[in-house]
């Protein structure tokens, strides 16, 4: 067993990742609907798999496993499950069984079913891996590939412009928070020495005082911030709205946009604790909680409202776990767990309505409670959750919020007048979504037939009830999820024992106000939407639209960028490449001191020797002069052939052979050519241009006469040469070296060159046949 | 450039040419020569033959497409690379055979079947080159096309086009 | 002797660079010619030069005797020069070709791909 366990749980991280190959198929084969059953198995195979981790990650354990990746660069395929990775495994598992089974019905006869159920479970392992993943490498993998998924899922609906900016928005938000939080990682890394979350924990007291803490925490909240779509990165999840309803309940309520939180709670022991800690995320999870709310104050869409409220329910969950105490961490845990239920049921509960009503606008939706009782049922507790209403998930969750904000101090004051404020909105906006849709008169316009199909109420109505049965049943709740995830979160063993009991203390009184308040809010709701927007438009361009300006400008930029680099004259690429050749050639000559010794007049000379050299000159000299067609040939030829001679002169008469049949065949396929054309041969560069061009010319020769001569002076190195002469005959049976050298000890270099010779022939070819090809027609 | 000396000359110094060339690439191991010679001299004699007596005759005198014999020459070159899996040595490892021929060892090795792939591929592929050249510059137009008027710069096709019922392999 | 070399390497690429600077297709090619054989002698001069003898092991002999040339850049250049050859080849069918199609020979008029009154792309999502 303890040799299955970890094989065991390999595959199951991998499950999600074969139901996303089948989907397709299976979709084709049996219809969406009966292929979402099947398909709900991987996760719900893999809900029960975690589901055996309970009892001993309930004892205060962790269970451990991977496999070597590239163990020079401590690089592994690892995965660590605690309190913390199980609650969030068995949460992604669990929703996610609900979630296929619910997109089986309610993208019953899309003709892209098999491909949605693909994406939405690529997504399902991606996010299963990261909230696993112990080593860091692996945790930024399926980080960037749950951007990915979310891509393809917001983008789903492809043939819509605002969903393809949606998608674009959120791959790019959440990309670069990826590369960052990858540099941050890298920094970590550095710091510690270690690659492993689950040994960084022993590196907490250097890291804090490493001179690179507030780099790596920065780089770090990057990532987790546009991931959690913290203010001012906020902006991209409620336009990812456009994405079907099921991938709004997973990825963007339940899942995803908790990677963000997880990832801050997972280092929480590690970085907390510090004063940076504790100002940058409750300021930032402050602000994003009042922008959250007023934001969705004036909407009137559903799913709007919702998205809205996730991302002030993101901003309480890193504004509580940046407050420093092991209070706040409890509380964070709570809120998180009943946020995944309540907000998941709520979404599932919107999209069942737009789904059989055909609107999610809830100035137009009213009476729904008539035709749809089973959805109003779940809706309305989801909501009672949300509210934070006694006997609720949300009010264990709430009362502990309080608690541990409540300490006395101006800090503590403030967090908590921000808390009631965010939490009576919340309220309001939860009631907005899960009750006045349902009451009222019945609409005429905007009016379902019947209660949705089974399949779309099974998720909402069991998150919504498991969100009471929590609550109600403190003890087993505690016990198997959320102590151990608190004890992973704060880093020490901690026990929450909150129940639904009300304590008659500052808590109650608190969430008493909130309460009051909030229904005040939902009883003006209309009032209170006209007013936020006229202020919020008063305040301007949000970083949507700024994301926009960004995206033009990025367009425009590479345009001037792509203008200036590439203006599309060969003549500028070619002496840009030339001015770097020579600077690469002449600048380490000069700034090192490494100038060849002034060589000296050879004596040795002979006569033979000097006349090709001066002859090879007079055919360089005579090709720039050439003037007509002839000239350039024949002095093309003349330098060629002084070349062939020296080669032979120096005891290469291989070389020398081949380069008198190269030169003579230039000759005739050059004459080919030219007698055919009227080309300008003399070309009228101004003096300036000539100059310019010669200048670069000459710094380009000096160059390589410089290097050649400073290699000349240096030893020569006659390992290689030495090998080759003595091996020709002895293992080669070759007494020509040279040839030794290109058929047999290189012959796999030379069979390459003949490749390349054989596709200059074709392409030659082609050129030629592909005019012939066209005007033959 | 059909003057009566080259027409005379032609044939003689493009069979010379050719056989020197087998020689140079033969005795290449040992003496100075080798393939990429060898294939030189070669297309060289060809390209002076396509000069004299026009493509046509060339591509008939070599039967096959010269872009068919450099790919010939590149598969013999990678098959006797490839000789050495069977034996169990790394690619390209030279292997060597002393069979008696008519009472003369005869020292046959896959570098040399290696070489000659080397030899083949430039000849081909350099003498496809020059015919596609030659081909191109050749101006013998018939009275019946010239009727049409085509651009100036359409001419070469023209001998192309009527070559092409003759030699069907060349056109793809 | 080879300080003499070193100054003709220098004279081969500046001339072929000086050509290929040139806005002249013809002229551009017959730079990548000259920049083809200083190349080939800048190799050749860095194995360092040795009269005439080539590296041909003697009859009877296992190694080459002292005063021979060095095999190793030899062996280099000479494919080098092969496919220098045919890369001299298809630039100069390319040049052939580009001044058919395009009925120029000057770089600066070939904007086929490239022109210059380039519309901004679509800025949209």
């Amino acid at each position: 067993m303890a040799a299955i366990g970890p094989a065991l749980t390999f595959c199951v991280l991998l499950l999600p990742f074969m139901g996303a190959l089948m989907a397709p198929w299976l979709v084709s084969r049996i219809g969406g609907a009966r292929a979402a059953w099947l398909l709900a198995l991987f996760p719900a195979l893999a809900f029960l798999h975690f589901c055996g981790f309970l009892p001993e990650i309930a004892r205060g354990e962790v269970r451990t496993g991977g496999y070597a990746w590239v163990p020079s660069l401590n690089l592994s395929f690892s995965w660590f499950v605690d309190g913390l990775s199980l609650a969030f495994a068995l949460l992604i598992t669990g929703i996610g069984t609900l979630i296929v089974i619910y997109s089986g019905a309610y993208m019953k006869g899309h003709p892209h079913q098999g491909r949605f159920l693909s994406f939405i479970l690529l997504f399902m392992g991606a996010m299963l891996g990261l909230v696993v993943s112990d080593s860091f490498l692996m945790l930024f993998v399926y980080w960037e590939l749950t951007s990915i998924a979310s891509f393809l899922l917001i983008g789903f609906d492809h043939e819509r412009e605002a969903a393809r900016r949606a998608a674009l928005q959120a791959l790019i938000v959440t990309g670069a928070g990826g590369l960052s939080l990858l540099a941050g990682l890298v920094f970590l890394w550095n710091i510690t020495g270690v690659t492993q979350f689950s040994l960084l924990v022993h590196m907490a007291d250097g890291l804090r005082e490493s001179p690179f803490y507030l780099a790596t925490l920065l780089l770090v909240l990057g990532g987790a911030f546009t991931k959690s779509a913290q203010f001012p990165f906020h902006f991209w999840l409620p336009n990812a709205m456009e994405a079907p309803t099921p991938v709004s309940a997973y990825l963007h309520s339940a899942t995803m946009v908790k990677a963000g939180v997880y990832l801050l709670m997972r280092l929480q022991p590690v970085m907390g604790d510090t004063p940076a800690w504790e100002i940058l995320l409750p300021f930032f999870g402050g602000i994003t909680l009042l922008v959250g709310v007023l934001l969705g104050l004036r909407q009137t869409d559903m799913k709007l409202i919702l998205a809205y409220s996730t991302v002030a329910s993101l901003g309480l969950l890193v504004m509580l776990t940046g407050f420093g105490s092991s209070h706040a961490l409890e509380a964070a845990v709570l809120y998180l767990l009943a946020h995944s239920f309540f907000k998941g049921a709520l979404f599932m509960a919107a999209g069942a309505v737009d789904h059989e009503a055909g609107s999610r606008d809830i100035t137009r939706l009213s009476g729904l409670r008539h035709t749809m009782p089973l959805t109003f049922a779940a809706a309305l507790l989801a909501a009672l959750s949300m509210g934070g209403l006694p006997l609720f998930f949300g009010f264990l969750a709430k009362e502990e919020i309080y608690a541990a904000l409540a300490a006395g101090n101006p800090r503590a004051v403030f967090f908590t007048a921000l808390a009631v404020i965010g939490n009576a909105l919340m309220f309001a906006l939860a009631f907005a979504t899960g009750l006045k849709p349902f009451i009222g008169a019945r609409n005429r316009t905007a009016a379902p037939v019947h209660e949705a199909p089974p399949a779309l109420l099974l998720g909402p109505l069991l998150l919504a009830f498991l969100g009471l049965a929590c609550a109600l049943f403190p003890g087993l709740s505690h016990t198997y999820l959320s102590s151990p995830m608190a004890s992973a979160v704060a880093g020490q063993a901690v026990t929450i024992d909150i129940t639904a009991i009300p304590h008659f203390r500052t808590p109650l009184a608190l969430s008493l106000l909130t309460i009051a308040l909030g229904v005040l809010v939902y009883w003006q709701l209309d009032r209170v939407r006209d007013v936020t927007t006229r202020a919020l438009d008063a305040l301007g361009e949000g970083p949507d639209r700024g994301f926009d300006h960004f995206v033009s400008g990025l367009v425009r930029a590479a345009v001037l960028v792509t203008r200036v680099v590439q203006p599309g004259r060969l003549h500028i690429y070619v002496a840009v490449t030339f001015v770097m050749l020579a600077l690469t050639l002449l600048v380490p000559l000069f700034a090192f001191g490494e100038l060849p010794a002034m060589p000296v007049w050879p004596k040795d000379m002979l006569i033979e020797e000097a006349a090709f050299l001066v002859i090879a000159l007079i055919g360089i000299f005579a090709v720039l002069r050439a003037r007509n067609r002839l000239t350039a040939i024949v002095s093309l030829g003349i330098q060629g052939f002084a070349v062939a001679v020296i080669f032979l002169l120096f005891g290469a008469p291989d070389l020398s052979f081949t380069q008198f049949m190269v030169e003579t065949l230039s000759v005739v396929i050059l004459a080919l050519v030219m007698t055919k054309l009227q080309l300008t041969l003399s070309d009228h560069r101004p003096m300036r241009e000539a100059l310019l061009d010669a200048t670069i010319a000459t710094a380009c020769g000096l160059g390589f006469t410089l290097l050649l001569l400073k290699a000349l002076q240096m030893p020569f190195d006659r390992v290689l040469t030495d090998f080759f002469n003595t091996y020709s005959k002895a293992i080669a049976h070759g007494a020509n070296v040279v040839n030794v050298i290109i058929v047999d000890f290189r012959g796999t270099d030379t069979l390459g060159e003949i490749a390349v010779v054989m596709i200059t022939g074709l392409a030659v070819l082609a050129l030629i046949r592909v005019r012939a090809g066209r005007r033959a027609t | 450039m059909n003057t009566l000396i080259l027409r005379t000359v032609a044939p003689a110094l493009t069979a010379l040419m050719l056989l020197f060339s087998v020689f140079v690439l033969l005795r290449g191991h040992n003496e100075p020569g080798g393939g990429f010679i060898g294939g030189l001299i070669a297309a060289s004699a060809l390209a002076i033959y396509g000069i004299a007596f026009g493509v046509g005759a060339v591509r008939r005198a070599l039967r096959f497409h010269p872009m068919a014999i450099a790919g010939a020459g590149l598969f013999l070159a990678t098959l006797s690379g490839l000789l050495s899996i069977l034996f169990g040595v790394p690619f390209m490892t030279g292997l060597w055979v002393y069979p008696r021929i008519l009472g003369l060892e005869v020292p046959l090795a896959t570098v040399i079947s290696f070489d000659l792939g080397v030899y083949l591929v430039v000849l081909g592929s350099i003498v496809s080159i020059a015919l596609a050249l030659e081909q191109d510059s050749e101006t013998e137009i018939p009275d019946a096309e010239v009727a049409q008027a085509p651009p100036l710069e359409q001419v070469p096709l023209r001998g192309k086009r009527r070559r092409r019922d003759r030699q069907p392999r060349e056109t793809r | 002797m080879e300080a003499l070399f070193a100054v003709l390497v220098g004279f081969f690429f500046a001339a072929a660079i000086y050509l290929m600077l040139s806005r002249h297709t013809v002229r551009i090619l017959l730079g990548v010619a000259l920049l083809g054989n200083g190349v080939n002698l800048l190799l050749f001069t860095t194995g360092r030069l040795v009269r005439e003898v080539p590296p041909i092991i003697v009859a009877g002999q296992e190694t080459l005797g002292t005063g021979a040339a060095n095999p190793l850049p030899q062996a280099l250049i000479l494919t080098a020069i092969v496919i220098s050859f045919s890369f001299f080849a298809f630039l100069l069918v390319l040049t052939y070709r580009a001044y058919q199609e395009l009925g120029t020979d000057n770089s600066d008029r070939m904007r086929l791909s490239e022109p210059s009154d380039e519309p901004l792309p679509p800025m949209g999502y």
